[in-house]
């Protein structure tokens, strides 16, 4: 049982490596302020998430005040300052199973990695797959393909939708299918037929991963590549089932941290 | 520098070998070009032959042709095949028998020296007595509490590998159990820090990263308690087939049901909460199956068994925060679940 004062507030931030994020919750565990910024692990973000999401707050003036505190991610072990730190396996889970009711599967595609999770029915993580060593299938496979076509990673989806057929991208590391890419604009493939063969690449790591771990619906998607809404429908078709998303997807992990700060969905 | 990368890069680079090539047949090939440790530590004298078993992968088959040719020396080849049976029947037994028999006859050409029965009696004898000793040793991970590191298991297990059929290694064994038994008395262990969990570790220690792989354990208090690597050197045979036997029974040899049935006996003696599986990339023959491995023990035995990259004995494929993260979410799910004390 944990007691809390309906007056505090609890802090998660989820330091990965491309991006930093920050939710602050209630005491029932409701959000009341996030911040994102664009940068990770040893940079300015952690700090620039934090003092973002502290700004929607009128009655929290510094992260000191809050009553508890909870950072994951890659750089979580540089957040010194958090009252607790906690893999980002954990606070996806928790975060995803808040935010996707009855989930069991919670695919997260992060900057630099991609993970599957396995809840049982009461939202306990009870096994986790990550990529292996491999920056393929991941946002920042997305972030380096949209070099090369010159459009924002925002705009991939859109140009997903013009895609008339798929062009094969067949190679599974970044900097193969990079020449690949290029070779194929080289030859006069139309962009969003590459874009859509780009996107099917990464459906196809993603499904090995999460048949490694096991599909049971229902399925949520989590993490910055959630936000693109082509590749999350190919997905679907690939699973044969649907991946619900959020527009918080994003803040699964900081989200997770904030309701361990609170104790919150209680079994950490 | 870890001291292993010169002799890589010399293999990749001068020699010209894959980096995808197993790092042990790397270093080994690097290392009969050079014939010298790049730190100046160590340095062992080159063999006048090569006796090749292929027990526990083909790698090695071209690995020791390739020191053979490079070397301009003999080589004694014997083949044991996988076995796709559970039990290792006996046209195996006569197959690779065969083969023990007729090295011995090259061996004697080679050498100019006489089989000697008598002799090979007695290394046989201590050889077993020696693997006993070692699984003797090994078993006392299973006290719970237990008295002992397990982590501490890769470093005797070197004596095992390399020195069964030596008396000075029945005594080491024999010391080590000494002490093991008298922590066990004394209600004393050699890890130094809770033992919250207990773990199997399967596959081969990543051996440029030891400290690295144990620190995140043990800051978590999860003890290694079971695993399969250390204690496969523990050979006890008595005859010349019982010993044929053996060498067809080592872990990479054995079909899957039977690698199962020996993980979850190690398992359930080293009474476990979870797992840690290492994917190693320079062993595409133990990592192959690992992942199968690790799903069937997880639902026999109900643990979550959790995988990492890295390699034996190349230190570019390893990353330490990757690796504490799985650490970190491995305890996780073991304490949200209740596994552990
Ligand atoms: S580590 Fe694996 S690949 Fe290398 S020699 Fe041993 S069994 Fe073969």
């Amino acid at each position: 049982m944990v007691y809390y004062n309906d007056m505090d507030y609890y802090l998660g931030i989820d330091v990965g490596s491309t991006a930093s994020k920050c939710v602050v919750v209630d005491a029932s565990g409701e959000i009341v302020a996030r911040g994102l910024h664009p940068t990770g692990a040893g940079t300015v973000g952690p700090r620039a998430c934090v003092d973002e999401a502290l700004a929607q707050v009128p009655d929290l003036p510094s992260a000191d005040d809050v009553a508890s505190s909870c950072a994951t991610g890659y750089g979580r072990h540089l957040e010194a300052w958090t009252t607790m730190q906690m893999s980002e396996l954990s606070c996806h889970a928790k975060g995803a199973a808040h935010l996707f009711e009855g989930v069991r599967t919670v695919i997260d595609i992060g900057g630099q990695d991609a993970k599957v999770l396995s809840l049982d029915e009461g939202g306990r993580l009870v096994d986790f797959v990550m990529n292996d060593k491999c920056a393929a299938g991941t946002g920042r496979f997305l972030d380096v393909m949209a070099g090369v076509f010159g459009c924002a990673v925002a705009n991939l989806s859109e140009l997903d939708r013009e895609a008339t057929e798929i062009a094969a991208i067949s190679s599974t590391c970044t900097v193969f299918a990079e020449s690949e890419v290029i070779s194929k604009l080289a030859a006069g493939t139309p962009i969003p037929n590459i874009v859509a063969g780009v996107h099917e690449s990464v459906v196809e790591r993603t499904h090995g991963l999460a048949k490694r771990a096991g599909v049971t619906p229902n399925v949520a998607m989590t993490g910055g590549v959630a936000l693109n809404d082509s590749l999350r429908e190919r997905l679907e078709r690939r699973i044969g089932l649907p991946v619900a998303t959020s527009p918080l997807a994003q803040f699964a992990g900081a989200y997770g941290a904030a309701l361990h700060a609170c104790g919150q969905g209680g079994n950490a | 520098m870890p001291p292993t990368l010169p002799l890589l890069e010399h293999a990749e680079g001068d020699l010209g070998y894959s980096s995808d090539l197993c790092a042990y047949a790397r270093i080994s090939l690097a290392y009969a070009d050079v014939g010298a440790c790049p730190n100046g530590e160590r340095d062992m004298p080159l063999p006048d032959f090569v006796l090749c078993c292929n027990n526990i992968c083909n790698c090695m088959m071209k690995w020791y042709e390739n020191l053979g040719k490079h070397l301009g020396i003999p080589v004694i080849m014997i083949d044991v095949p996988y076995s796709n049976d559970y039990d290792i029947d006996e046209k195996r037994i006569a197959y690779v028998g065969a083969q023990f028999r007729a090295a011995i006859k090259q061996l004697e050409e080679i050498t100019g020296k006489t089989w000697d029965e008598d002799k090979f009696q007695e290394v046989c004898r201590r050889s077993s007595e020696c693997g006993r000793l070692w699984l003797e040793a090994a078993s006392y991970t299973n006290y719970k509490p237990s008295p002992v590191n397990g982590f501490e298991l890769f470093n005797h297990m070197a004596v095992a590998t390399v020195a069964r059929g030596r008396e000075e290694s029945v005594d080491a064994f024999r010391m080590l159990i000494d002490d093991y038994r008298s922590f066990v008395a004394n209600n004393e262990s050699n890890w130094h820090a809770p033992e919250n969990h207990r773990i199997m570790f399967e596959g081969i220690a990543c051996w440029p990263y030891l400290r690295a792989t144990l620190t995140p354990l043990k800051e978590a208090g999860v003890n290694t308690t079971a695993m399969v690597y250390g204690p496969a050197f523990g050979l006890t045979y008595r005859t010349f087939d019982e010993m044929v036997e053996a060498y067809c029974s080592v872990p990479n040899a054995v079909n899957l049901e039977r690698s199962v049935e020996l993980r979850k006996q190690v398992g359930a003696a080293g009474k476990i909460d979870g797992g840690l599986v290492h994917i190693n990339r320079s062993c595409k023959m133990w990592s192959g199956f690992a992942p199968e491995l690790a799903r069937r023990v997880s639902a026999d035995l109900g643990v979550p068994m959790i995988t990492f990259d890295g390699d034996q004995a190349d230190p570019r494929n390893f990353s330490e925060a990757q690796y504490q993260t799985r650490v970190e979410g491995l305890v996780e799910i073991m304490e949200s679940t209740g596994k552990g004390a």
